[in-house]
């Protein structure tokens, strides 16, 4: 497990006026997922660069683990962080299963350690590894690419991830079930993971936390989804958060932590399981009630109201 | 791969010198003709022939391979538009003026011709070594750079093998010009098929003339063909 700290960390471009990301302090506690979202050209990609040293900083620190990240030599540090991008990158050349262990290779693990790893990634992404592995990428749609692509950060098991809107150029069903795949994925795996997109939405479904960031990187919020969504600092913020943040909230409840009140359920649409409140009241919605089925209770709508603590929404 | 399609070539090119075998041996050959359309004379300038190209094309690509990945350095980028124009003068300078030239400078003979067809013939694997390896998709450089490859790995096991195709294709330009060039290599007394097309236009003798020029063209399109073949090989699957 290692925790990333950022401090004080600047990029100055040769030849510009003003630092491309300013002064940025930032403690990413171990095994979280942090969402870095800003509009494009505001230095998120850039300080997430600086952690791997893809870029340098200018000046200030990062700590990866406690330990200096500009102490370290650049090609070992990287190898010891996994790393994916929007256009995913698999080596057209090599097989699935050599994109994967490329990494291995590199850190000097055998064949047979490699080979191993590359078929249990595979199976943890969800490509048969008997009939994936000696494929090439060009013979795979682009949500396994992007599969092998997170496949293939995972391959040394480094403690941290960087990602770079990963999810970015799929379509938005293959969006979705990689989001939900991920989220499941990284409930097991608990790395600490920062995470860069311009989809506000997507940070909230993926994020423990989100860092919204202004022009130069500088840091507008930094907060859990939940308490983003119900006290925004300023307009800024607000505007990413964007219209109709009570329902954004209330898709991060899921139905099963809500107190149901016994009571016959007769006729009431029933709500699945695994569903969110927000799932609940579009039932409510489309059924024309205040009352729906959770398991063996009901709930109804001031009880989901009351979720979002009520008053003071903006 | 088609194979009916591979062999197309060949059994064309041997049709060609068989068809070329038995007019020329069908007519009665005068005293001129024999000298020159004889087994032993054939075969040396032929195989002359052959090493001329081989060995100029042997030189361009060790020069220009090496030379191509290292104008692609970030170091060396200033530098590439000097070297291109060089390359491109010696596509560009008529062959036979630069070898005769070269002669008065330093004589006749074999290494003259070859150093002559080296200048003339360098530049597609040069170009396409350059092509090659700049036209590698900048992500796939950022996501080697990403998970920890020094750059000399990223050249070995990521620019290089991309460019391969690329490279291959400036390769067979390379050998096609060679075979072409190398007939002019009669001139400084260095051998190949010109001894015999010169032989044939001097001597007015046409079935000379033609044994040159078909045992030429057969050559050039062989090589081309094997190239080619070498190619599918040598190719990274998945590309």
């Amino acid at each position: 497990m290692s925790d990333i700290k950022l401090i004080q960390v600047t990029k100055q471009y040769d030849g510009q006026s003003q630092p491309a990301v300013d002064s940025v302090s930032l403690d990413i506690p171990a095994g979280e997922l942090v969402v870095f979202v800003g509009p494009s050209g505001c230095g998120k990609t850039t300080t997430m660069k600086m952690i791997n040293r893809l870029i340098e900083p200018t000046s200030g620190q990062i700590l990866l683990g406690g330990e200096d990240v500009l102490a370290r030599e650049p090609n070992e540090l990287r190898r010891h962080i996994g790393y994916v991008i929007q256009q995913i990158g698999l080596f057209p050349h090599l097989t699935i299963a050599e994109n994967i262990t490329l990494v291995p290779g590199l850190l000097g693990w055998s064949a047979e350690r490699s080979r191993k790893r590359s078929d249990e990634l595979l199976d943890l992404v969800g490509l048969d590894p008997s009939s994936y592995r000696d494929r090439y990428p060009r013979q795979l749609s682009g949500g396994q690419q992007q599969r092998v692509g997170v496949a293939r950060a995972l391959a040394a098991d480094p403690p941290v991830m960087l990602m770079d809107e990963p999810f970015g150029a799929t379509d938005p069903i293959t969006r979705e079930r990689l989001q939900n795949e991920f989220l499941r994925l990284q409930a097991e795996l608990r790395k600490t993971i920062v995470f860069v997109t311009h989809d506000f939405d997507e940070a909230v479904k993926l994020g423990d936390r989100i860092a919204v960031l202004r022009e130069r990187s500088r840091i507008a919020q930094y907060d859990t989804p939940e308490a983003i969504l119900a006290n925004p600092v300023d307009d800024y913020v607000a505007g990413f958060v964007g219209s109709a943040a009570a329902l954004k909230r209330l898709a991060l409840i899921p139905v099963a932590k809500l107190t149901t009140e016994p009571g016959s359920a007769d006729g009431l649409p029933a709500v699945p399981p695994d569903a969110t409140a927000r799932d609940a009241l579009d039932l409510m919605i489309r059924h024309g009630t205040s009352r729906v089925r959770i398991g063996d209770g009901t709930v109804d709508f001031a009880a989901i109201s009351a979720l979002l603590g009520g008053g003071h929404e903006r | 791969m088609n194979v009916r399609r591979q062999l197309g070539l060949p059994l064309l090119l041997l049709a060609a010198l068989a068809a070329t075998y038995l007019w020329v041996s069908s007519r009665q050959l005068d005293s001129m003709e024999a000298r020159v359309l004889n087994a032993d004379f054939i075969r040396d300038a032929a195989l002359s022939h052959l090493l001329l190209t081989a060995v100029a094309t042997t030189l361009v690509v060790l020069v220009s391979i090496p030379l191509g990945v290292l104008l692609t350095r970030p170091f060396a980028r200033p530098l590439t538009p000097v070297v291109m124009a060089i390359a491109n003068v010696g596509q560009a300078a008529p062959a036979l003026g630069v070898m005769v030239l070269l002669s008065i400078l330093y004589g006749i003979g074999t290494t003259i011709a070859i150093v002559t067809l080296v200048f003339s013939a360098a530049l597609p694997v040069l170009r396409n070594t350059i092509v090659g390896i700049q036209q590698v998709d900048p992500a796939l450089l950022e996501a080697g750079r990403g998970m920890g490859m020094s750059r000399g790995q990223i050249l070995r096991r990521l620019e290089l093998p991309m460019a391969v195709p690329i490279v291959m294709a400036g390769l067979r330009t390379t050998i096609v010009i060679c075979v072409g060039l190398a007939t002019v290599a009669t001139f400084i007394n260095a051998g190949g098929l010109g001894d015999i097309i010169v032989a044939g236009i001097k001597l007015q003798r046409t079935p000379i003339l033609v044994t040159g020029g078909v045992l030429t063209a057969v050559i050039a399109l062989g090589l081309d063909w094997l190239a080619g073949l070498a190619e599918k090989y040598v190719r990274p699957h998945g590309i």
